[in-house]
């Protein structure tokens, strides 16, 4: 027996203001079920990143050498580089979970709500964003006993830049979703064919000062490079030029994003 | 509540362009139960598409529930509820999580969208699979589940593509009595397309028959039968006697259009009779009058399949299976 919780037509008459904000809420939210409901996958998510530092930052400090990390502790310059790394690799499957949801009706069903379209994206994005927190968090204090300097307030704010980032990064993996769907393989042949010379060329894994002249040049027009040189600052515990570059390249990349987002998603609905 | 001026779609594949949808022109009366009849590729989907917002018109113009779908896609997606042809609920989320979550998408806040996931899980028999993730489900539960997910925030027009395709015979009579039970209580207007005719034939008041992007007829099932399609009559009378009457059957067939066939001393005359029920009584008296009685008679009533038979030459069947 169908009853009426509510009179017909009653939701739209008690809306509040709609708002790409609360659009953007109610689809991160959504998204957010599926760790919530299945807590192992944040724990998993969690230990990657320490793994990665454990096994990886001491091959660096002596196969590169003290001199190219500007004289920092080389667990002060990699660290940053590796939350930047899980930045761009969370973001930038945005459009991977999206592609589950375009084989069944469920991203139809959704399309044919009321919720704006950028809201679709951010509020995904940010679900991608979301575990960097806890992760930047965990592996700084994890990181103190053994020569860290963490500077809390500084590395907040270093992952507020990689959220604005990673809105726009999550916009355009969600857009090359949509354009690659029924063609799964392009969206994995196009986002890890990307992926790694933008990582390799924004210094993240090994200073790019390290490298020849044609890599610094090219470096300079990789956003990535600029949000790298920002968190390092910032981890640092300094704010100055390098953070306001980091964040200019994380909003003109949000900006980009989501105009290719949009435009993707309204060529075929309205 | 739907207005539609020469709304047409075309798509461009490999270079070749396809006109989906020709220029239909579509009037829905507040309340209404539409049928949208036609064979896979007819131009159904695409159209219900359009009016939803989710494929823009390439040309012509629409007015869904007093708003026009191009000026204003949001408003029309906020007023209007939406079950398409696959499975709305997302493959790792529990069933109540998406029921509250569609709710809230549509502006009720929690403990709204709460109470109405909870009565339409107890009307849709999905109660005991609140918590259960959708890609455990049968493929009768998704489908139920995609009902409550489209009835959420309970809207006033609600468009369903293909809604029964894939459910047993009994799942497609739950859902039709969901539907029609929703229509009485709240007067919802109902706009569905199938390529069951026998769905379209019991179910709505209206059917547009839709083919190559036309609407080829719109009326009621049973006007449409009338009209269109008209009763089938077959008699028999004795071989010998045939030729008393086969010029009274041929003037009383529709478009003296009549096949007969010989057998075993018998001929059988087939013809179409535009109201069987009430001419056939006097047709039998004027075959005993010419002296040659009918020795059996059927008399069978229409389907939309005939309707569709007579307006296109081609049987739905042929077309209705994917």
């Amino acid at each position: 027996m169908i009853e009426q919780a509510v009179a017909p037509g009653a939701a739209l008459q008690k809306r509040g203001p709609r708002s790409v904000v609360t659009d953007t809420w109610f689809v991160f939210w959504r998204e957010m079920l599926l760790p919530l409901r299945d807590p192992f996958s944040l724990i998993f998510s969690l230990i990657q990143p320490l793994v990665f530092l454990g096994l990886f930052g001491p091959l660096l400090g002596s196969a590169v050498g003290a001199p190219a990390f500007g004289g920092q502790s080389t667990l002060q310059w990699f660290l940053p580089g590796v939350v930047v790394m899980i930045a761009l690799f969370g973001t930038s499957m945005t459009g991977s979970n999206l592609q589950y949801e375009l084989m069944t009706g469920s991203y139809e069903r959704i399309l044919a709500t009321p919720l704006s379209r950028s809201s679709l994206m951010i509020g995904r994005a940010l679900k991608e964003w979301a575990p960097l927190v806890l992760q930047g968090l965990l592996i700084s204090v994890v990181c103190i006993p053994f020569g860290f300097i963490f500077h809390p307030l500084h590395v907040v704010l270093g992952l507020v830049i990689l959220g604005i980032f990673g809105i726009g990064l999550g916009a355009l993996s969600y857009a090359l979703a949509l354009v690659s769907q029924n063609k799964e393989w392009i969206f994995w042949g196009v986002q890890q064919t990307l992926l790694f010379p933008l990582m390799i060329l924004s210094g993240i894994m090994l200073p790019i000062e390290a490298g020849p002249g044609w890599m610094k040049v090219a470096s300079l027009f990789n956003p990535l490079t600029y949000l790298v040189n920002a968190e390092r600052e910032l981890f640092a515990g300094r704010i100055g030029m390098d953070t306001m570059w980091g964040l200019v390249a994380a909003v003109v990349t949000a900006a980009v994003g989501l105009v290719v987002g949009i435009r993707t998603i309204s060529r075929n609905t309205n | 509540m739907i207005h539609t001026n020469k709304l047409t779609k075309t798509f461009t594949v490999k270079k070749e362009t396809v006109e989906a949808v020709k220029g239909v022109d579509i009037d829905v009366a507040p309340g209404e139960l539409v049928a949208f009849l036609g064979p896979n590729g007819a131009g159904k989907s695409t159209t219900l598409r359009m009016l939803t917002t989710l494929l823009k018109p390439t040309s012509g113009s629409a007015t869904v529930a007093g708003v026009d779908v191009a000026k204003d896609p949001a408003g029309v997606r906020a007023r209007i509820g939406y079950i398409g042809q696959g499975n709305g609920g997302g493959h790792s989320y529990r069933v109540i999580d998406e029921l509250i979550m569609q709710g809230r998408f549509y502006g009720m806040n929690t403990t709204d969208a709460k109470a109405r996931a909870q009565t339409l899980m107890a009307s849709l028999d999905l109660s005991d699979l609140a918590k259960r993730t959708v890609i455990k489900l049968s493929g009768g539960q998704r489908r139920r589940m995609d009902v409550a997910l489209g009835l959420m925030h309970s809207p006033g027009l609600l468009f369903l593509d293909e809604p029964s395709t894939g459910m047993d015979p009994q799942n497609r009579a739950n859902l039709w009595e969901h539907i029609m039970r929703m229509r009485e209580e709240h007067g919802t207007t109902i706009v569905l397309t199938t390529h069951y005719m026998d769905e379209a034939d019991s179910m709505s008041e209206r059917v547009i028959v839709i083919d190559h992007g036309t609407i080829i007829a719109d009326d009621t099932a049973s006007r449409l039968k009338a009209n269109l399609a008209g009763d089938l009559l077959a008699v028999e009378v004795a071989a010998g006697s045939a030729s008393d009457v086969r010029g009274l059957l041929g003037r009383a067939a529709a478009e003296g259009d009549m096949e007969e066939n010989a057998y075993d001393g018998v001929v059988r005359f087939r013809l179409r009779l535009a109201q069987g029920a009430q001419l056939a009584p006097g047709l039998l008296k004027e075959m005993h009058d010419a002296g040659a009685p009918a020795q059996s008679l059927e008399l069978k009533p229409p389907t939309l399949d005939d309707v569709f038979l007579e307006l296109t030459g081609r049987s739905l069947r042929e077309g209705a299976e994917v």
